[in-house]
């Protein structure tokens, strides 16, 4: 059976007259990954603070690994890891002493703490850097011992705060691997990011969230078929016919076409398979625009979140001006 | 079907014990920080050094005092100058703590909620010791000489000391409350300002306009630059020393509750 370590129901967080969570509601299971995703200020961070105790919520409840995020913050502090969005580490303490004070204050035993922090530098590839101060480490290498401070006294529930942010892509890899073997034996871990690819590789259920509110919820494919399946995507030869390519591509479905002016590309979320891709071609053809290239494409967790996003933005529209795959 | 997670045995609850525990190691991280940036030491003990330069040759020549040697009169205030500056450093290095994001994993981690506060101040103190330490070396060297005995000059010390750290938890608040190190250092300079030139520090309470007066006669620093004077230069001490005392310990249990208040609600 499966057991839920992270419990969000209706959470509501208020900064002045703005207000950043209006009523949140998830469950992260145990041993998965809960992805959460949403642009910048959709309020990610300030759920992540939440859970961890550092900001009280107005509204709702919240429970991790079975305590109360407000009545039962002292424990429930025993049972999680944090690590933030910027490298939470002493710069002039070397990595070794970063880590044994981390585990100093978790209240583990001397031995242990020397012990973890001696394997954890081994497993994060901080070995040799282990004994110099950490003001000699690179981005990368203060993000790995901010991740590892976070596991020293292996809380069995971790949040992430955007945790590859800033990460070259091999660190970023690594990293990828290492959250799976945690996950493996058992861990609990929500995670905040931005980018798709690292919700689709890791998580087992990603809630997007945008101004304040979860707007889906799911699997990467389910949240997938939920945009409506396939891209039909065109790209044109010269960028001047992209508006009419646009507006014809929009005559073809009852989709909304999104504009991409740096790619040349259009596309529109379809149900139609091959016929619409002959019609489409025979059409591009008869208004005579050149195009470079013409096909359909499963959508992408980029495409979800632009179409999600924007439309939960008012405009009834994904088609905003200079709107980019976040990558 | 999800089940709710049932809360594992408690961990032990926050004790004394622990809370010293995390106190101690947080005094730990900062006196390896302090080792490590000798020249904050030297920067915080400069400027004492300066002001009692100042105070002895550039501007003492002009200011009577009543009944001895301007150079007595002073040093023991340059003794409150050096402590008080040493709780200064206090509140910018809290306010860089609240900045770098480090309070963010204190504060999610099981640790007691005063022992970053405590474990701070009292690692400050050992800079403010130094700072005391080579100030007698430099008054002194200019003159100052102790005229009592020995276990008068030591409580003496100590009472610049116990109100240095009772400061301390002014300047914590400070850090707290304002939450970025340049801002920390502009407004960790009014009280200092206040306590230490309306006062009785540098010039005779008679010299000043009689609005002035009934304050910087009463205030804490003059209060407590009395007992250190009487302290170190003989007479009668047992009234100062007293009052002195009980504002330290009313600085100290504000403060504490001030700031302790500040750093649970301190969401960076």
């Amino acid at each position: 059976m499966d057991v839920a370590m992270i419990e969000v129901e209706q959470v509501e967080k208020r900064f002045g007259p703005t207000r950043a969570l209006a009523g949140v509601d998830l469950v992260a299971e145990r041993g998965k990954v809960l992805a959460l995703l949403g642009p910048n200020g959709a309020g990610k961070t300030t759920l992540v603070r939440i859970l961890t105790t550092l900001l009280e919520p107005d509204g709702g409840r919240a429970r991790v690994a079975g305590y109360d995020v407000v009545a039962d913050a002292e424990p429930l502090r025993s049972s999680i890891g944090l690590a933030g969005q910027y490298a939470a580490v002493d710069d002039l303490l070397t990595g070794r002493e970063n880590l044994e004070l981390v585990g100093l204050w978790y209240h583990l035993r001397k031995t242990e703490y020397r012990r973890r922090a001696h394997e954890l530098l081994e497993r994060f590839g901080l070995a040799e850097a282990g004994d110099r101060l950490v003001k000699t480490y690179s981005g990368g290498m203060r993000r790995r011992l901010d991740i590892a401070a976070s596991l020293i006294a292996r809380p069995p529930v971790l949040f992430f705060d955007e945790p590859t942010t800033g990460l070259d892509p091999r660190t970023r890899n690594d990293l990828w691997c290492f959250i799976e073997e945690l996950v493996a034996s058992g861990t609990t871990v929500l995670l905040t990011t931005q980018y798709m690819e690292e919700a689709e590789r890791l998580a087992h259920q990603i809630v997007v969230i945008d101004t304040g509110r979860v707007i889906a919820q799911g699997t990467a494919l389910q949240l997938k078929d939920e945009v409506g399946g396939d891209m039909l995507e065109a790209r044109v030869h010269d960028v001047a016919d992209l508006p009419r390519a646009a507006a014809l591509l929009a005559s073809l479905g009852n989709g909304i076409s999104h504009t991409d002016p740096d790619q040349q590309r259009v596309s529109l979320p379809t149900k139609g398979g091959t016929v619409l891709l002959i019609d489409a071609g025979r059409q591009f053809e008869e208004e005579d625009i050149a195009l470079d290239d013409l096909g359909i494409r499963r959508p992408s967790l980029d495409d979800v979140f632009l179409s999600l996003t924007g439309a939960a933005s008012g405009d009834g529209t994904a088609n905003l001006p200079g709107s980019k795959p976040m990558r | 079907m999800t089940e709710l997670a049932v809360a594992r045995p408690a961990p032990p609850r926050m004790s004394p014990k622990l809370a010293l525990y995390d106190t101690a190691g947080v005094a730990k991280r900062n006196l390896l920080r302090i080792w490590r940036t000798p020249q904050m030491l030297i920067i915080s003990a400069a400027q004492p050094a300066m002001l009692l330069v100042l105070f002895r040759y550039v501007l003492g020549g002009a200011i009577r005092v009543p009944g001895g040697k301007y150079v007595n009169y002073v040093v023991p205030a340059v003794f409150l100058e050096a402590v008080l500056i040493g709780g200064m450093t206090t509140s910018i290095g809290l306010a860089q703590d609240l900045k770098s994001g480090i309070i963010d994993r204190f504060r999610s981690l099981p640790m007691a909620r005063s022992a970053v506060l405590a474990g701070r101040t009292l690692a400050d103190l050992s800079r403010s010791i130094t700072s005391l330490a080579i100030m007698v070396g430099l008054g002194f060297a200019v003159g100052f000489r102790f005229d009592n005995g020995v276990a008068p000059i030591i409580a003496g010390l100590v009472l610049v000391i116990v109100f240095g750290y009772a400061c301390s938890w002014l300047y914590a608040a400070i850090g707290l409350a304002t939450k970025d190190p340049e801002t920390a250092q502009v407004a960790g300079i009014l009280p200092f300002f206040i306590l230490m030139f309306a006062s009785n520090a540098i010039v005779p309470v008679s010299v000043m306009p009689g609005w002035l007066q009934s304050f910087a006669r009463n205030q804490p620093l003059s209060v407590t630059v009395s007992a250190v004077r009487t302290l170190l230069e003989g007479g009668p001490a047992g009234h100062w020393v007293w009052q002195a005392l009980a504002w330290s310990a009313g600085i100290l249990v504000v403060f504490f509750a001030v700031a302790l208040h500040l750093y649970r609600k301190s969401a960076s």
